[in-house]
């Protein structure tokens, strides 16, 4: 019956307006809605703003003694050199390029492999979903305990910290694994590619021209969660003995005696991924547009 | 069967019917690479397990009475149930709070975009954060719990848990019909009881099952807590990490891999009861 009801012109507040308003007896129970909407608001953005704020002022604080205001720490960035380590620059250097990388083996091997199985390959789907989520139950701690002799193996070849990659492609798995199957189960793939191979499409060219550019926005949400995730991961480069990003900031939170740089540092980190998953997102569309 | 057989024949212009290799071997790179870093350190890490220093079979490795490793697996049982049940009620009233406003409005693209971003950072740099928020020279709060095992990690892991449960939650709070509250109401029912006889049950098993996933969440985390403390081995990836880095304090090179194996059991087990508790919420939420 309520839901009959056009909804009353005069809206009680902004945000109950989705609620189609209803008489009397529900006014009171909609204003402690709309209270408690903004108390959880409220006390939840301060709980997940005000570390950020902390970390940005101790950042912008002066090397000697407390309270003054410097960005000292921040133009040290560059040319900073961890007590009886390697350069900040090194790490973010090695960071970006593991990023790149691990991007690649997403597209290269992870995708097609996902479309192929999706349009020829179906019984092996379950096999594919499996083993793209067990990272799910096998944590980076787990993982690395594991990966250590492989590592011993591969460094006698390699020593470079790219060879993360390898490792970083397990663990993106299940989130480009989920966000790539969205894409693809929210597409028509097999009435695609039945049209684009009657009209003597070859499979590669089904699944680059056909396929991907239909689910150009799964595979940009996957390639940013990919991002995000390698910018942030310690745990097995850690482990593992190799100095990337977060491994340098860890050292300098150990090592250092002035920690203005730490936050810096860390804020930097934060600040650059969220600048190279806007420059990605920013790219995406562009790209989408222009094919579009 | 004749559908198929046109679809089959009438794709090549030329119409030639030849063989080509099996469909299945253009999987072949894929699985070949999972195989070899995501199998083989698990048949790594369960074989060394059971292996002694000298090779042999051996079930010694797992000695949960070896010094600090009792402790560090009932820290870890702590600071999972502190960190996934603090983070399950708050994240579920903000699920709550984001879900009953306009599905399409500001606040909930915004605070969708922002669990799913926050969801992911548990790294160092989140316990630096909080270093400057609350720690012992914090700027808000010089908090004496800051360094406590576990409420203060516990509160820094919330900054992880709370988003992920928004994103785990809100789907299920979206599948309450408004029809349900509705009803219940023309009935006579109060907010309370209908939380208590309609909503409550409806979303039990689906608290349930985020609360695990969040619990294993929690257990498998490593980075906050090593940048939080890294003196003191409080729960079993830390054990994992110091048996890493130095063979001493263990007695035995494999102890780390019997370790994994017990957090690969902890974690399956909490997994397996989360798929249950998906499969079961999903039946009536749609």
């Amino acid at each position: 019956m309520a839901a009959v009801n056009p909804v009353a012109p005069a809206a009680l507040v902004e945000d109950a307006a989705a609620v189609p308003a209803r008489p009397a007896r529900n006014r009171s129970r909609q204003r402690n809605l709309a209270i408690f909407r903004y108390v959880t608001f409220t006390v939840f953005g301060l709980f997940f703003l005000l570390p950020m704020l902390a970390m940005l002022r101790f950042s912008l604080e002066r090397a000697t003694g407390t309270g003054g205001w410097s960005i000292a720490a921040w133009t040290s960035i560059p040319s900073y050199q961890i007590p009886n380590g390697p350069a900040l620059l090194g790490g973010v250097e090695i960071t970006l390029e593991i990023a790149l990388v691990v991007s690649l083996i997403v597209l290269i091997l992870v995708l097609p492999t996902m479309i192929w199985i999706h349009l020829r390959v179906r019984w092996l789907a379950r096999v594919m979903e499996f083993m793209s989520l067990l990272p799910l139950t096998l944590p980076a701690i787990v993982l690395v305990v594991g990966l250590a002799p492989i590592y011993n193996k591969i460094e006698q070849h390699n020593v470079s910290a790219l060879m993360l990659c390898w490792a970083y492609g397990i663990l993106v798995l299940p989130y480009v694994y989920r966000a790539l199957a969205a894409g693809l189960g929210a597409i028509d793939a097999t009435t695609l590619a039945e049209a684009a191979r009657s009209l003597g499409a070859s499979w590669p060219v089904v699944m680059l021209r056909v396929i991907a550019p239909n689910m150009w926005q799964a595979i940009l949400n996957s390639l940013m969660l990919t991002i995000a995730l390698v910018c942030g991961e310690f745990t097995i480069a850690y482990l593992l003995g190799y100095n990337t990003l977060s491994v340098d900031l860890f050292s300098i939170s150990r090592n250092a005696t002035n920690a203005s740089v730490l936050f810096s540092g860390s804020a930097a980190a934060l600040l650059f991924t969220f600048v190279l998953l806007v420059i990605v997102s920013y790219a995406g569309r562009r790209l989408q547009r222009h094919r579009a | 069967m004749a559908v198929a057989a046109t679809q089959d024949a009438g794709t090549g212009p030329a119409g030639a019917r030849r063989r080509p290799p099996a469909a299945w071997t253009g999987t072949v790179p894929f699985f070949a690479y999972a195989a070899l870093f995501l199998l083989l350190p698990t048949g790594i890490v369960i074989w060394n397990a059971f292996r002694n220093s000298t090779g042999g079979f051996t079930f010694s490795n797992l000695d949960f009475t070896a010094p600090g490793v009792g402790s560090a697996f009932i820290g870890s049982f702590q600071l999972s149930l502190a960190a996934s049940l603090g983070g399950a009620v708050l994240g579920a009233s903000l699920a709550y709070a984001v879900a009953t406003g306009n599905p399409d409005g500001l606040i909930r693209r915004l605070s969708v975009a922002a669990s799913g971003v926050l969801a992911q950072f548990g790294g160092v740099t989140l316990a630096f954060a909080f270093l400057a928020a609350i720690g012992p020279i914090g700027l808000f709060l010089k908090a004496s719990w800051y360094s406590s095992f576990p409420w203060g990690i516990a509160v820094i892991y919330l900054y992880f848990q709370i988003p992920l449960m928004v994103l785990v939650f809100l789907p299920a709070i979206d599948g309450l019909k408004t029809q349900w509250r509705e009803a219940s109401e023309s009935l006579g029912g109060s907010t309370w009881q209908y939380w208590r006889y309609v909503g409550g049950p409806l979303l039990a098993p689906a608290f349930l099952g985020a609360l695990l996933l969040l619990f294993a969440n929690s257990l498998s985390a490593f980075a906050t807590i090593v940048a939080w403390e890294d003196q003191i081995s409080y729960v079993v990836p830390q054990l994992i990490g110091t048996s890493m880095i130095s063979e001493v304090g263990l007695n035995n090179a494999n102890q780390g891999d019997a370790l994994a194996v017990g957090m690969i059991v902890m974690v399956v087990i909490v997994m397996v009861c989360y798929f249950y508790l998906q499969r079961r919420t999903s039946r009536w939420l749609r």
